[in-house]
C-alpha cells in the first residue's frame, strides 16, 4: 500500500494539471509536460513495447467494466487488411458520472496525447471520440484544442516527423444512454440508432464497419500518457495489486463538498467521503452509497470501511462502475428514488430485447403506484420476480442495471417499502 | 416552413462535404449534419429530414429511423430558451423536482410546454453528466450548475427582457 495518510501528498495522474489556468490551450499545456513524452515514444518504442507497458500497469478499463486494458489491446488482430480504428468513449451518462468531462473541459490535450500514444501502438489511422451530445462545451474545447495539435503537427500526417499519421474526429451522441454501451456506440457512429450488438464477434475483431476496433474511457486513454512516461511499474506501484493506479471518483447527492476527486486506488469509502468530500449533510453514517453509478448494487452503512478497489467491492456486493458515488443521508426517500431511477431506465431501454423494452416499463408502472400508496403486496412479487427475470437475459446489461436498484430497495428496505403499500396507507 | 426554405447554404454543403470525408461511410455524418440542419432550421421538419437523406444519399427512413431514438434531435419547434432540468438520482436529492415546480409555477406551463409568447420551454431530462453541479439546468444547452428557484428567478427576468427585443 503506498496511500499516503496526508491527501495533499497523493500524486494524480488524470487530475495533475487540472487546476492550472487555461491549460486547455496548447502553449500552456506544453508548459506544463504534455506532449514532451510523445517524440520519444514515436521515435523508440514500438507497438510491442506500449502494450507491454501497460499491461505491466495493471490498468484497467476506467468506463465501469474494469477490464485489464493492455489485454483488450493485444486482442487486436494484426495485418488482417483492413484498418483498425480508436473510439474513445466519452458518451458519459451512466446517472453519477461526470469525471470525463472535467478532463476534456480542463486538459483536452492530456486525452489527445493518450490518444495518439494508444493509436501509434495499435496501428491506427482514424480514432474518433464519441461525446455525448449534451457536452456541447466540452466538444467545442476538444475541437479547439485538436486544431491545435493539427496546426503544431501533433495530429495529421506524418505526426512531428515520425512516419506515423493519424485523424482525430469529435462525433457528438445524441442523448442515449445506451450509447455508452460500446457496440451501440458504435452502431450509433455508423449513423444508426444506437442499439447494442451481440457478442461475440467483439469489437476488437469486427467493430466499427467491420473492422477491428478498440473502444477505451476518456479516463483510460488519459493515464497512458503518464504510464509510458513514467513506466508501467511505476504506475503498478500505486494502488494495491490487480487494483492499480488512481482513480477519479465523481462524488454525488448527500455531501458537503460534491465533485470530482482523484486517489489512490484502495482509499477507503469512508476517507473519500469524509477528508475529501466534507462529510454528509445530515447525519454520520449514510443511509445508502451506491458505488459505481445507478444501475450498481447498493451499500449501506456496515460497508462504509469497504476500499475503492474493483476487488473489494464485488466483495461487498457491488461493483467499482464508473466510479460514480451517489451518497444518501438519512434523509434519502428510497421508493422515491427508486422510482425515478426506474423511469430512467424505461426510457433509455432500446427495446430490441423483449425482457428490457417490456420488464422496465413494468418496473416503473409498479414503482409509481407504490411511491403514491396505491402499490399491494403482489406488486412487491412482481417487482421482485420481473427484476430477477430481466437480469443477464438481454443483449446489454442495461436490464441488469434495471433490475439494481429495485432488488436492492426491496433488499435493504423492505420495511419502508411495506409502510407505503394501501392497506398500510389507509 | 415549406420545402423551398430548407435548403442548406452552399457553406454548409461545403462543410458537409468535408465531414463526410472523416468517415469511412458518408451514413456516420448523419447525426452531426442532423445537428446542422437542427441549428438553421430551429427543428427537424420532415422537410429537413427529406433533405438530409438527400444529401448524404440515405432514405428517407434510415433518416427517421435516427431522429426518432435520440433525444436532443426535436420533430417540433421549442421556446427561444429550452430549459432543461435534469432530475435524475444527483439532482433529485438536491432539490430538482422542487425546482422543476417552481420553474413551471413562475412560467404558468406544465413540463414539455411552451409558453405562450414562445420564448420559453420547459422539460425534465435524464442524468446531465454534472451531479457534482446538482441540481444542473441545461439553457439552450449550456449547463447551469447548482441552479435554485432564485437563479432561475432572475434568468427568466433577464431572458424575458432580452427575448422581447427580439
Amino acid at each position: 500500500m503506498t496511500i499516503p495518510s496526508d491527501p495533499k501528498q497523493v500524486k494524480q495522474i488524470c487530475f495533475d494539471r487540472i487546476n492550472i489556468p487555461n491549460v486547455n490551450t496548447l502553449s500552456v499545456a506544453r508548459e506544463h509536460g504534455a506532449y514532451e513524452f510523445l517524440p520519444t515514444v514515436l521515435k523508440e518504442f514500438d507497438s510491442a513495447r506500449i502494450i507491454d507497458e501497460v499491461k505491466t500497469s495493471g490498468v484497467r478499463g476506467r468506463g465501469g467494466a474494469g477490464f485489464p486494458t493492455g489485454l483488450k489491446w493485444s486482442f487486436v488482430p494484426r495485418n488482417t487488411g483492413k484498418p483498425t480504428y480508436l473510439l474513445c468513449n466519452a458518451d458519459e451518462g451512466e446517472p453519477g458520472t461526470f469525471k470525463d468531462r472535467d478532463i476534456m473541459r480542463f486538459d483536452p490535450h492530456l486525452l489527445i496525447e493518450g490518444m495518439i500514444m494508444a493509436g501509434f501502438a495499435l496501428g491506427v489511422h482514424d480514432a474518433y471520440i464519441y461525446i455525448r451530445g449534451e457536452f456541447l462545451h466540452e466538444a467545442n474545447v476538444m475541437n479547439d484544442a485538436i486544431a491545435e495539435a493539427y496546426a503544431a503537427n501533433l495530429l495529421g500526417d506524418n505526426i512531428l516527423g515520425s512516419g506515423y499519421s493519424m485523424n482525430l474526429t469529435v462525433h457528438r451522441g445524441a442523448g442515449a444512454y445506451v450509447c455508452g454501451e460500446e457496440t451501440a456506440l458504435i452502431e450509433s457512429l455508423e449513423g444508426k440508432p444506437g442499439r447494442p450488438r451481440f457478442k461475440p464477434p467483439f469489437p476488437a475483431v469486427e467493430g466499427f464497419y467491420g473492422c477491428p476496433t478498440v473502444v477505451n474511457n476518456v479516463e483510460t486513454l488519459a493515464t497512458v500518457p503518464a504510464i509510458l512516461k513514467f513506466g508501467g511499474d511505476w504506475h503498478a506501484s500505486i494502488g494495491i495489486p490487480n487494483n492499480t493506479g488512481c482513480k477519479i471518483f465523481s462524488v454525488s447527492g448527500h455531501v458537503n463538498k460534491p465533485g470530482n476527486y482523484e486517489v489512490p486506488m484502495g482509499t477507503s469509502l469512508k476517507t473519500l467521503i469524509e477528508e475529501y468530500c466534507g462529510g454528509l449533510q445530515h447525519g454520520s453514517v449514510p443511509k445508502v452509497v451506491i458505488p459505481g453509478g445507478s444501475s450498481t448494487p447498493w451499500l449501506l452503512a456496515e460497508h462504509y470501511d469497504t476500499p475503492l478497489t474493483y476487488d473489494d467491492m464485488v466483495k461487498a456486493g457491488s461493483m467499482l462502475g464508473s466510479g460514480a458515488i451517489i451518497v444518501m443521508d438519512e434523509t434519502a426517500d428510497v421508493v422515491a428514488l427508486s422510482r425515478r431511477l426506474a423511469h430512467f431506465y424505461a426510457h433509455e431501454s432500446c427495446g430490441q430485447c423483449t425482457p428490457c423494452r417490456e420488464g422496465t416499463g413494468w418496473l416503473e408502472r409498479i414503482m409509481v403506484r407504490v411511491e403514491n400508496g396505491q402499490g399491494t403486496e403482489d406488486d412487491i412479487q412482481v417487482l421482485k420476480e420481473a427484476a430477477t427475470h430481466m437480469a443477464g437475459r438481454t443483449i446489454c446489461a442495461l436490464a441488469d442495471g434495471a433490475a439494481a436498484p429495485i432488488l436492492s430497495m426491496l433488499e435493504h428496505f423492505p420495511e419502508e417499502v411495506r409502510a407505503r403499500l394501501v392497506e398500510k396507507a389507509a | 416552413m415549406s420545402a423551398e426554405s430548407v435548403r442548406f447554404s452552399d457553406e454548409r454543403l461545403a462543410e458537409i462535404e468535408a465531414l463526410v470525408k472523416r468517415y469511412p461511410s458518408p451514413q456516420s455524418a448523419l447525426m452531426p449534419v442532423l445537428y446542422m440542419a437542427q441549428e438553421d432550421f430551429g427543428y427537424l421538419s420532415m422537410d429537413a429530414q427529406q433533405m438530409v437523406a438527400d444529401v448524404l444519399g440515405l432514405r428517407l427512413m434510415q433518416v427517421r429511423e435516427v431522429v426518432t431514438f435520440y433525444t436532443m434531435f426535436r420533430e417540433q419547434p421549442c421556446g427561444t430558451y429550452l430549459l432543461e432540468v435534469c432530475t435524475n438520482a444527483g439532482c433529485m436529492l438536491n432539490g430538482a423536482n422542487e425546482l422543476v415546480s417552481h420553474m413551471c409555477d413562475t412560467l404558468g406551463i406544465s413540463v414539455g410546454e411552451t409558453t405562450s409568447d414562445g420564448l420559453f420551454t420547459v422539460t425534465e431530462v435524464e442524468c446531465a453528466g454534472a451531479c457534482g453541479g446538482a441540481p444542473v439546468v441545461q439553457v439552450n444547452n449550456i449547463y447551469h450548475e447548482k441552479a435554485t428557484p432564485e437563479t432561475m428567478d432572475a434568468f427568466i427576468v433577464k431572458a424575458r427582457s432580452e427575448g422581447a427585443g427580439k
